[in-house]
């Protein structure tokens, strides 16, 4: 199994093309990026919200928790039957699996922040719309970027299953190879989505921590 | 008797927390450890039930060295208070208190009735027993802190700031009954404290800590404060030193004036002292009200016993309005009264002590 | 919902394969987490390699688990094992984070206390330690759980899934209602563990349901106040991997 999956891996063939290596990859992250995008904007408010103002945080949890549990490839595959096969199915299902971790993050960034440190702003003058922009966004960037690091991951594994629908991307190698029962293919398939998981996860861990600091040193 | 011999304690980093410490700390006493932050005096306690492993030196109990003791055996036998009560958050008042018997492998039934017998010696109403430690006060939290500690009735009590994180009364009203205690059950007591007044307060023996943990003095609280051994010692007892001390002099050679036989209604005529005023008692409190002419009542002023400090005799008749406090003598007549004058004489010698 | 009343004997058989699936590794992930937690929370190097290790573990896509895992265990590719040991693999790892978390958690006066009263090490972690982490660990564990649900569902493309079959059946035979069906029952599951784990962590802490100190003007609270009933944000964020 090994062994045909480095073939796989070794023939020039399968790099090429539309259909080659590189090509899944993009439309991977393409997807991904889609899905962390809309998740943003649809979550990104309200997290603000619930953090700034403590309005609806014991609904959050239970909200996160039914969220977590919608399973996707239940929700994809009834969306493409309701609306026939495209992007939106496999998209609507990965938005709502990152919509959890990017409204906590977020919320509890914004949650997190020293009352002290609100009052005072608010003390000197802040109108809300300011202390959120200007002090606790700012504060809340390290909590918010975690969130939005257990979103890409979550969406990137989670993207192979548009390849069950037809679409494109990594999860095509799995699908493929289970359907011909070329199990060195779904390999190939595996590693792949692995790999992009571990190299996206080591940057964001990356980025997280470059902004960290900046936060502490403001925070003292 | 707890023996330091020669003790020290350097941190791997070149901290030196204790520097050559010999100390004696004869059993039944109440000792305590007393300097600023960073001067070793709760590292220097914690050597006692091995918390802390000295770099240098020995630690003895009863001529044994603690480090040849099982840790935990030891400190089974060892009552430990901590500043923050440290209790476990998950248990409640009782089964707190009940922890050491249980270590000790006494059943659930029998640790919880000692329990139950300690919190009554620190004064906890028995109704908090099934409370959970989040519920209580402050105040509270230290004493079950306290009865844990003497929960299994052990030889020796190490206290570590334990009244520091309190308010001042209630600070204040823990250290009397403390005090009360010890009285009653003898510990040997070792207290760590950076408040120099609660360890004069407090302490049969101080030891005065400088940092790193070089001992200064060790001695009775009367002379800490009237010949501390080193400029360290002074500064560290000068604030209000001169008036600390009167809660070391007696009462002793006081000059007092007979008290006038009291009316039928037991109100003493004292137009002698200040015109137009008269006293009366209560003996069952222990308290005397004053009755100016127009018969406005001042009090209740507490009496003063023939063994109190100077400090007690001072305060008493510095509160009262007539300048003047009635005695109580040994034999628990009250028969005679004092003035500010009366005290002067005994006040001057102080002097040399204030220099 | 038609179809799950004209198929209920099948939703059941599904549901109870489902319950196992995704039950049992959750429990598995509980003790190995809770073992790990306790035996090496504080070696400080050892602490390191296994959180590197588990988050590693967690950024494996679920699906190149399942398959991967034969081809490293030998077992069969249709084989439930996989499922469960890979779900196991994901609790652990999400879980033993929660465990060192929770443990640095305990106040250190605590810890002081009960080191200074006489206690062991081992009798500490197990009769102090423990039952202070309980409450955040129960907090993780309904995440984990609530997670394994969905993510079981994911193993039906490969012919384990539990619940999960019926949207590959539904998906293939064009037929809405049974994935619906499929997708009701699996969150009425997960809604469930939600629950008794949520109970059963509330029994098992009632000194966190007290309520507040009865007279509190006696002295400065202190750092013992009881944790909050609502989980902390960090919470929310820490958790959660891929829900397919």
């Amino acid at each position: 199994m090994i062994n045909e999956m480095l073939a796989y891996f070794a023939q020039g063939a399968n790099w090429a093309g539309e259909t080659g290596i590189p090509a899944r990859l993009g439309e991977h992250l393409w997807y991904s990026f889609l899905a962390v995008a809309a998740a943003a904007v649809l979550a990104f408010p309200v997290g603000v919200f619930i953090g700034h103002t403590g309005v609806g945080k014991v609904y959050l949890v239970s909200a996160s928790n039914v969220l977590r549990a919608l399973p996707s490839l239940g929700i994809m595959t009834l969306l493409v039957l309701l609306m026939g096969i495209g992007l939106l199915p496999p998209l609507a299902a990965l938005v709502l699996i990152a919509i959890p971790p990017i409204l906590a993050g977020v919320y509890a960034g914004v949650a997190n922040v020293d009352p002290e440190v609100v009052d005072a702003a608010r003390a000197i003058g802040m109108k809300d719309s300011r202390i959120i922009l200007q002090v606790e966004l700012p504060l809340a960037l390290p909590l918010i970027l975690g969130g939005m690091r257990g979103a890409i991951l979550q969406v990137v594994a989670t993207a192979t299953i548009a390849a069950y629908v037809n679409l494109g991307g990594l999860g095509r190698y799995i699908f493929d190879g289970l359907a011909l029962y070329d199990y060195g293919q779904v390999l190939v398939g595996a590693v792949l989505v692995t790999a992009l998981a571990l190299v996206l996860d080591g940057l964001l861990a990356l980025l997280v921590k470059a902004v960290s600091p900046a936060r502490r040193a403001i925070a003292r | 008797m707890i023996t330091f011999e020669s003790v020290s304690k350097l941190y791997p980093g070149g901290t030196q927390a204790v520097t050559d410490l010999d100390l004696q700390i004869a059993t039944g006493s109440f000792t305590v450890l007393v300097g600023p932050s960073g001067c070793g005096k709760t590292t220097s306690m914690r050597m006692i039930n091995r918390m802390v492993a000295p770099t240098g030196g020995r630690v003895l109990i009863d001529g044994q060295d603690v480090a040849d003791i099982r840790a935990v055996t030891l400190r089974l036998g060892i009552g430990y208070v901590l500043q923050n009560a440290g209790l476990f958050p998950h248990r409640t008042v009782l089964d707190n208190v009940a922890t050491v018997q249980r270590l000790l492998g006494l059943s659930k039934a029998e640790a919880r009735t000692k329990a139950h017998e300690a919190m009554e010696r620190v004064g906890l109403d028995a109704s908090l027993a099934t409370r959970y430690p989040a519920q209580l006060s402050g105040g509270q939290q230290q004493r079950v802190g306290v009865a844990r500690a003497l929960a299994a009735d052990p030889p020796i009590l190490l206290m570590d700031e334990p009244f520091s994180a309190v308010d001042p009364i209630v600070r204040l009203e823990l250290q009397q009954e403390v005090a009360h205690l010890q009285a009653e059950i003898k510990k040997t007591i070792v207290m760590v404290t950076h408040d120099i007044d609660e360890a004069l307060t407090l302490g049969d023996r101080i030891a005065v800590l400088a940092p790193g943990g070089v001992l200064h003095q060790y001695a009775a609280p009367i002379d800490i404060l009237a010949r501390p051994a080193t400029d360290f010692v002074a500064s560290l007892v000068a604030k209000d030193r001169g008036f600390r001390t009167l809660s070391f002099e007696t009462l002793t050679g006081l000059g007092t004036t007979a008290l006038p036989v009291p009316d039928p209604e037991g109100i003493i005529d004292m137009s002698a002292l200040s015109p137009g005023w008269s006293v009366q008692v209560n003996r069952d409190a222990g308290t005397a009200a004053w009755i100016d002419a127009d018969g406005a009542v001042f009090g209740p002023h507490p009496l003063v016993p023939a063994d109190a400090s100077l400090r007690t005799g001072l305060d008493a008749v510095l509160a009262s309005p007539t300048s003047a406090a009635l005695l109580v003598d040994g034999t628990g007549t009250i028969g005679s009264y004092f003035t500010l004058a009366d005290l002067g004489p005994l006040l001057r010698p102080n002097e040399q002590a204030r220099a | 919902m038609n179809w799950l009343l004209d198929n209920l004997p099948q939703a059941m058989g599904l549901t109870v394969e489902h319950l196992y699936l995704s039950l049992v590794p959750t429990l598995i992930g509980v003790v190995v987490a809770l073992g790990l937690g306790l035996a090496f929370g504080n070696r400080p190097r050892a602490r390191a390699i296994i959180t590197a290790v588990a988050s590693a573990i967690f950024t494996i896509p679920s699906l190149a688990l399942f398959v991967v895992i034969p081809s490293i265990i030998g077992t069969q590719i249709l084989d439930p094992l996989n499922v469960v040991i890979a779900l196991a693999l994901y609790s652990a790892s999400l879980l033993v984070r929660t465990v060192f978390d929770a443990l640095d958690a305990v106040a250190p006066e605590v810890l002081n206390a009960a080191e200074a009263l006489g206690y062991s090490h081992a009798r500490r972690r197990i009769f102090v330690d423990l039952p202070l982490a309980v409450a955040p660990l129960a907090a993780g564990t309904r995440v984990a759980a609530v997670t394994n649900v969905s993510l079981v569902s994911v193993g039906a493309v490969i012919g384990v899934g539990g619940l999960g079959q019926l949207f590959v059946s539904g998906y293939q035979r064009n037929y809405p209602d049974q994935i619906l069906a499929g997708i009701i029952v699996i969150l009425l599951v997960a809604l469930v563990f939600d629950r008794v784990i949520a109970v059963a962590a509330r029994l098992l802490t009632p000194w966190l349901h007290q309520g507040a100190a009865a007279n509190s003007g006696d002295g400065k609270r202190r750092r013992t106040s009881p944790a909050p009933v609502a989980p902390a944000p960090q919470e929310l964020a820490a958790s959660g991997r891929e829900a397919k």
